[in-house]
């Protein structure tokens, strides 16, 4: 290949970045590091959640009403996350819909009748487990970061918060579900981000498989716990 | 056996398809194409036109043969081609319903048979080791590890028959890019041009119009030639690597 | 007419490199100005298109598959022959050119047999450098095998899959070209008709399988590459779709058929199941290194094979070849299974089978190491028959497998049509009256690296012919021809499917012309092969029409072809009044049984010349002369 006459008069050539995105190998590969930020996020946060089982400490104030303070007081940590999520958000949101969208134009005529050998549910159905996501974040900012759509938001004091906001139903159904899309999202994702980017290896691909059902199950069954106790009245304020 | 058949009939790549129903009537040590090759004769006899399917080899190695039978590529008996599909798989009085493979990059051109030379532009865009004829070394100069010729020669099993992508919910060629990519690529051989190939076969592959993969699994689970993920994952790590390494690579031969 | 196969003169290990010496080169400036035509996509015209494409000539590729590379030769399982002697167990060129010969039973040329043991070691490199996973040992160099016919381990394997990753790297390499652009390839194209413009061969008529256009092509040279006949015979161990149109095109047009009786049945296939049955499949010879070949002693014993006690079974190759025991050549195999099954001791529902029974390797070695050797096909074994060959003996019975015969060529792999070269299967040149195994591969590969770029060029340079325009009166008359053919069989509108009447000629060939002949035999199919094939082209039915994806019709064109083809078969074997390889007259035969050969009258190659429909075709002979080795009898007792 005439490599060295080739980029002697060629314009600047795209960025590695742009590149990754004009591909669908690459795209996916963006997904992943984002997958990974937003899995490191949602792990993050549930256990900076479980501090609501800790009720009080020494001086009366909620565990997790201190550490939101601690947090809310970090400015500059805080909206670097913010920033890195938003970002990682938007990527993965809309590469997986262009992907999607991409999907429909490689069969144009589908099948009459498709039987699936051997793929999980999950896998099948990553675009409609993060829309539920996407949508479930949008509700949720609402609800526990402005207070918009709760009944009786109190800036800053978090465990009445959730407390208050979980006694509501259909809160909780919505939770519910996000839960259990959250749960099959990350069954398929967490093992589908090695191979995309480029760790497949039989011998561990395996265990990924494995582990990344387990992991998954237990992100989605801890945070249910969180409004089924507060309905079950085992947190209470 | 007495089967009842849904098949797709397609006069030609422009026309519009439907399903007929045929009955034939089989017996159990028949392969799948023996069975439709009874069906033909009757059809012929009947003064109707035979239904086209392609075969060749009809031992499960040239990879020409190729349709779905009830939603599964090349039917039900997994990691087997159709041509070596028996009917002792098949119950007496059962409906079967054969449909071609089912993707832009592979067009109908008449009932069961479909266009694939998108398979042979991906090899052109980079599938091979450029060595000119005459030019090689001894075959024993280069050493190469047991395991690694015997891990290339499972990644180079692939019969091109293109089940993978008629099984993918996303008509994704990448089980069949990424076995040709990971043969070459663990080979000491190809090593030199590993990361152009990868480049070049995944933009290409996009050229022709298939989808992207998103792990789904069910490509494994129908290649006759049990190709494993392990090649799509390989297929991606060169890419990267690639898209990194090229840039290096263009800025010292002086480019942007 | 005096056959000039121009082999060099000069000691029998100087001729190649003599030859090389003396051609003519083209310069490299010049290469782009000639045209080639290559068809076929196997081994033999895949790696022909590639090196001649690089090389700087304007090629052009043809084949009738959807993808060039499913050529039948991606089927081959076994393995090539090279003699590199990396096991130092004593091979050499010398033995490997003199094992060839032997095998072919002494009808072969020795200085082409030679040339291909001297380029066989190139092979191999060749192939590796572009990545065929051939099998490696521990340390990390290449691993062989030892195969039938051979006592040194001189076969390079990749798994059960030899010929398809060959195929596989010379397909590479052709796709490498298409993509520079030197190779121009068209699929589903198949040649209907060769163009021969002042006694040279200038081009082809081709018809497109998808939209059934006509086409035209002109080039400077025809290469041929289009494998064997092995499907005259309906059931064969060979693809659907191989056949004989194109090579036979060319004998219809002057170029001469060489010795098409010599056809190979090999030993290891399973048995026919019904008459439903398409095609036969080969279980690898490489079992037979293993397995034990038996038949029961007694007639018609309904037993079980586990339940025949151990002095109650016949090993026959073992008792009647104590040296090679089961792994006698071809040829010898299956004719002494075909004895057992005409004795009534065959086993199995036709009576058409002998056991290979893995039962005391299995015992020996375990179950483990069985099926690491040959998992694979013990697998394929039980995907047919439904039967577990770990448990239950496998069945096998021999079938067609290979063409030994096909177009005659010269030295230089040209025929007597000049510019018209062949390569591969589709020629007669290397493999005398039988073929050894894992040398199919290496003839094929090495015709089209490393002969044909020499001598094409050689021809080229030297042959000067004016280009031919496309609307020349002989394009246009080629084109008449085959379209009037075509025409003429979608118009009879009979009764009969093709696939009836192939299959009607195909038991015809197999019961009167297969592993035993004799003259009351080849009278029989000589007389009922035109009586078929009058029925033919009064009865078939081709519906559908000519613009189309019509694969009744492409069957039609191939069978009809094979009709005029099985009559020249017969016709030879009548004339061969010996046996020798795969060509067994029951008539000339040693009181034991074997091939007896007639060196004193039949040491020559039989090239068939047409003389017009209807007429018996005129026999050529090129005498075989041995310089080198001694003629003997074929022993492997
Ligand atoms: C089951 C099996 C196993 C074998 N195993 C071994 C083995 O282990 N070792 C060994 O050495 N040999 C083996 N052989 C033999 C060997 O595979 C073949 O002899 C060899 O591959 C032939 O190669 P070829 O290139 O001459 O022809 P092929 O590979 O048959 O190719 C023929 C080509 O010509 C094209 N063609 C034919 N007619 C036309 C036409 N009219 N128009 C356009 N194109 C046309 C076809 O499309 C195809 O591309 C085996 C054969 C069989 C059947
Ligand atoms: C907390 C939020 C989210 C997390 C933790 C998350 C995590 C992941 C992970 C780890 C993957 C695997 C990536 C890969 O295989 O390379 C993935 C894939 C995917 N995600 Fe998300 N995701 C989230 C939100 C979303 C949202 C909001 C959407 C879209 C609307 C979305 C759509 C997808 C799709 C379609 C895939 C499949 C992509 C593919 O495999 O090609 N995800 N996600
Ligand atoms: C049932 C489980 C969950 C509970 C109880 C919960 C609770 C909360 C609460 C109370 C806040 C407000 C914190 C504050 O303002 O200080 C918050 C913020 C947030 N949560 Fe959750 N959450 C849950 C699950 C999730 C999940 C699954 C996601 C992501 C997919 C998520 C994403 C966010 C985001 C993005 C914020 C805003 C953070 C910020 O202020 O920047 N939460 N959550
Ligand atoms: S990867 Fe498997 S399914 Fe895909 S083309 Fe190759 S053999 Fe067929
Ligand atoms: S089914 Fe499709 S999504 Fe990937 S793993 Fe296989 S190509
Ligand atoms: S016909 Fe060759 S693989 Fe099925």
């Amino acid at each position: 290949m005439s490599v060295a006459t080739k980029s002697m008069t060629a314009p600047p050539s795209p960025s590695r970045l742009s590149i990754l995105w004009a591909s669908s190998v690459g795209k996916k590969a963006l997904m992943a590091v984002t997958g990974i930020l937003l899995s490191l996020f949602v792990l993050g946060h549930l256990l900076g959640n479980l501090q609501i089982y800790m009720g009080r400490d020494s001086t009366g104030a909620y565990l997790i009403n201190k550490y939101a303070e601690f947090l809310q007081k970090s400015t500059g940590l805080l909206w670097a996350t913010r920033i890195v999520l938003l970002v990682s958000v938007l990527v993965h949101a809309v590469a997986g819909i262009q992907l999607y969208l991409a999907k429909q134009s490689a069969r144009p005529i589908p099948y009459q009748q498709k039987t699936n050998v051997n793929s999980t549910t999950a896998s099948r159905t990553m675009i409609w487990s993060g829309v539920l996501i996407l949508f479930f974040v949008v509700y949720h900012l609402l609800h526990f970061t402005t207070g918009t759509v709760h009944p009786d938001f109190v800036q800053g004091d978090v465990f009445h918060n959730v407390t208050v906001g979980f006694r509501q139903g259909g809160a909780v159904v919505a939770y519910l579900v996000a839960m259990v899309a959250l749960g099959f999202h990350l069954r398929h994702g967490l093992y589908s981000l090695f191979q995309s980017l480029g760790a497949g290896n039989p011998a561990i691909s395996k265990n990924v498989f494995n582990w990344a059902a387990v992991v998954a199950t237990l992100i989605a069954l801890a945070n249910i716990s969180f409004p089924l106790a507060v309905l079950a009245g085992l947190v209470r304020g | 056996m007495k089967l009842t058949l849904d098949i797709w009939r397609q006069k030609g790549a422009a026309g519009p398809g439907r399903f007929e129903t045929y009955s034939v009537e089989a017996n159990e040590h028949m392969s799948f194409l023996e069975m439709l090759d009874v069906l033909n004769q009757d059809l012929i006899s009947q003064g109707k036109e035979p239904v086209a399917f392609d075969s060749d080899c009809r031992e499960g190695i040239c990879g020409m043969c190729g349709f779905v039978v009830n939603g599964v590529p090349h039917g039900p008996d997994n990691n087997t081609t159709i041509c070596q599909t028996h009917m002792r798989h098949f119950r007496d009085g059962e409906r079967l319903r054969l449909e071609p493979w089912r993707a832009a990059a592979f067009p109908v051109l008449k009932d069961l048979v479909v266009d694939r030379s998108a398979f042979d532009r991906i090899i052109q865009a980079g599938g091979f080791i450029s060595v000119r004829t005459g030019s090689a070394v001894d075959g024993n100069s280069i050493l190469v590890p047991k395991n690694d010729a015997d891990r290339a020669m499972t990644a180079a099993a692939c019969i091109g028959c293109g089940a993978c992508v008629a099984a993918c919910p996303n008509a994704a060629a990448a089980l069949f890019t990424g076995a040709k990519i990971t043969h070459l690529g663990l080979l000491p051989q190809g090593a030199p041009e590993r990361i152009d190939r990868a480049l070049n076969m995944v933009a290409q592959a996009a050229k022709e119009g298939f989808g992207h993969c998103t792990t789904i699994g069910e490509c494994e689970a129908v290649c006759p030639a049990k190709i494993k993920l392990e090649v799509i994952a390989r297929m991606n790590g060169d890419f990267i690597r690639g898209v990194f390494k090229k840039r290096e690579e263009e800025a010292v031969a002086g480019g942007a | 007419m005096a056959l000039n196969s121009g082999i060099p003169s000069g000691p029998l290990d100087k001729k190649w490199s003599t030859a090389k010496k003396e051609m003519k080169l083209v310069n490299p400036a010049n290469k782009r100005k000639y045209t080639v035509i290559v068809v076929g996509t196997g081994l033999a015209g895949a790696s022909c298109s590639a090196s001649l494409g690089e090389m700087g000539y304007n090629v052009l590729s043809f084949c009738f598959q959807d993808t060039p590379r499913r050529a039948h030769s991606i089927a081959a399982q076994g393995g090539i022959n090279a003699a590199k002697n990396y096991q130092n167990d004593g091979d050499s060129v010398y033995r490997l050119f003199y094992d060839t010969i032997k095998g072919g039973d002494f009808r072969a040329r020795e200085a082409n047999v030679y040339r291909l043991a001297e380029i066989s070691a190139n092979i191999i490199d060749q192939c590796t450098a572009q990545g065929v996973p051939f099998a490696r040992e521990y340390g990390g160099t290449l691993a062989n095998r030892s195969f039938g016919g051979a006592q040194v381990s001189r076969t390079f394997y990749a798994r059960g899959q030899t010929g398809q990753q060959l195929l596989l790297g010379a397909y590479s390499a052709l796709a490498r070209q298409i993509a520079a652009g030197t190779v121009k390839h068209r699929s589903r194209t198949e040649m209907l008709e060769l163009i021969v413009v002042d006694g040279a061969a200038r081009g082809i008529v081709t018809r497109d399988l998808v939209t059934g256009k006509i086409e035209s092509f002109v080039a400077d040279a025809v290469v041929l590459a289009t494998g064997g006949y092995g499907n005259v015979f309906y059931l064969s161990t060979n693809a659907k779709g191989s056949n004989a149109m194109a090579i036979w095109r060319a004998h219809r047009k002057g170029a001469f058929m060489a010795n098409p009786c010599y056809t190979q049945i090999h030993p290891t296939c399973i048995p026919k199941s019904g008459d439903y049955q398409s095609k036969l499949t080969l279980m690898s010879e490489s079992l037979r290194n293993d397995g034990r070949i038996w038949v029961p002693k007694k007639k018609g014993d309904k037993r079980s094979p586990d339940q025949i006690p151990e002095d109650e079974r016949d090993y026959y190759l073992e008792r009647i070849y104590p040296s090679y025991g089961n792994l006698a050549p071809r040829d010898v195999s299956s004719r002494q299974a075909k004895y057992r099954c005409d004795e009534g001791l065959g086993v199995g529902p036709s009576g058409l089978g002998v056991y290979l029974d893995f039962t005391q390797s299995m015992q020996r070695l375990g179950q483990k190491v069985i099926a690491e050797r040959y998992g694979n096909l013990f697998e394929m074994y039980e995907k047919i028959t439904g039967e577990n060959p770990y448990r239950v003996p496998m069945r096998i019975y021999p079938a067609v497998h290979y063409a030994m015969g096909g177009l005659w060529v010269d030295y230089n792999l040209m025929s007597n049509l000049p510019g018209l070269f062949v390569l591969g299967e589709a020629n007669f040149s290397d493999h005398g009256a039988n073929r050894l195994g894992a040398s199919a591969l290496m003839q094929g590969l090495g015709d089209g690296y490393f002969v044909i770029p020499y001598t094409i060029g050689d021809y080229l340079a030297r042959a000067g012919r004016p280009k031919v325009d496309a609307g020349h009166a002989a394009v246009k008359d080629a084109e008449k021809e085959a379209r009037g053919r075509t025409e003429k069989l979608l118009g009879i509108n009979g009764k009969r499917s093709v696939d009836s009447f192939h299959r009607e000629l195909g038991n015809l060939l197999w019961e009167n012309v297969g592993m035993a002949r004799s003259k009351e035999s080849l009278e029989v199919a000589l007389k009922r092969i035109p009586e078929i094939r009058a029925e033919f082209w009064k009865d078939l039915r081709v519906l559908g029409s000519g613009s189309e994806v019509n694969q009744e019709l492409e069957k039609a064109g191939r069978v009809a072809d094979f009709f005029e083809f099985a009559e020249l078969l017969a016709w030879d074997a009548l004339q061969r009044n010996e046996s020798c390889g795969g060509h067994f007259r029951v008539e000339y035969q040693t009181p034991d049984g074997e091939a007896q050969r007639n060196d004193a009258e039949y040491a020559y190659v039989a090239a068939w010349e047409w003389k017009g429909e209807g007429q018996r075709q005129v026999l050529n002979k090129e005498p075989l002369v041995y310089e080198n080795i001694q003629l003997a009898t074929r022993s492997y007792k």
